[in-house]
């Protein structure tokens, strides 16, 4: 069994996660409500407002934890961080 | 397109090394109810479902990856420390032969994923029926395998998944009301 790096997973780590896991917890919540219920205003009010807070949360995650996200969608560092542990699986 | 995102839906944690109960949890990975047929079954409708029911379809497809990536952190929790003894112990030999301590697309009793498991038979409302059947035994499946364990930290994630098994089946009958709703209350059944 290979070891895994843990690298800079601190206290803080897992509280800035929860607190993003919480926030998008909320948004898909919203979203699949929001597929059978269109017409809902304060949803899609509480909807955007949590787009919002979500932005900033994974933006004070990723400035230092890395990049969450592939494809174009976080900033990276140089070295190419994408690819640094820790995997998800593995925190 | 599908992005990934480096974090998992909610917290997996485990408190214990037991690889008996990620053989049940495999049920959940590679099993007829599991999350990879759940996934693959509403992204594969979604295709010929009526315009109102393809965001909920690939909506909650797309949620059922990022359950399947639960399960696989629990599997990979519960075995990452086992010895081959421990997993002979758990009845995991025959999958260590095979597979040392990679996971596989298998049900707890080691039987191998197939598209069998799920349908698309075109009619909405049939598929919409099919994957309220679906969800609903999901849930039961992770109520049982919250009765087979003991370990706390692994039942809390499992509640959290028999929940949204919950939601999902609640959104999957909403949709056949509005599907309804559509075509003049006309009566399926």
């Amino acid at each position: 069994m290979e070891h895994v790096q843990a690298g800079k997973v601190d206290e803080r780590f897992y509280e800035l996660l929860q607190r993003l896991q919480e926030a998008d917890f909320a948004l898909v919540e919203l979203n699949l409500y929001l597929d059978t219920h269109p017409n809902d205003e304060a949803a899609i009010a509480q909807y955007n407002h949590l787009v919002q807070q979500r932005w900033m949360l994974a933006q004070e995650f990723e400035k230092a934890y890395g990049p969450l996200m592939n494809f174009g969608h976080s900033f990276v560092r140089c070295p190419w961080n994408w690819n640094d542990t820790p995997w998800p699986w593995q925190v | 397109m599908w992005i990934y995102e480096k974090k998992l839906q909610y917290p997996v944690r485990v408190s214990k090394c037991d690889p008996r109960m990620a053989k049940l949890l495999l049920e959940q990975y590679g099993g007829a109810d599991g999350e990879l047929s759940a996934a693959l079954r509403y992204l594969n409708q979604r295709y010929t479902i009526p315009d109102k029911v393809i965001g909920l379809l690939t909506d909650i497809g797309t949620e059922e990856f990022a359950h399947l990536e639960m399960i696989a952190t629990m599997v990979y929790k519960l075995t990452k420390d086992a010895t081959p003894e421990q997993l002979k112990a758990a009845g995991l030999d025959p999958h260590y032969v095979s597979h040392d301590n990679a996971l596989f697309y298998q049900n707890a009793e080691g039987v191998p994923w197939t598209s069998a498991y799920i349908q698309a038979k075109g009619d909405p409302i049939a598929d919409l029926y099919e994957d309220i059947a679906a969800e609903e035994k999901a849930r039961a499946t992770y109520q049982w395998l919250i009765d087979m364990t003991d370990d706390v930290d692994l039942q809390d994630g499992l509640k959290f998944l028999r929940e949204r098994e919950v939601i999902h089946s609640l959104r999957f009958r909403e949709a056949v009301e509005i599907l309804k709703a559509e075509q003049g209350q006309k009566k399926y059944f």
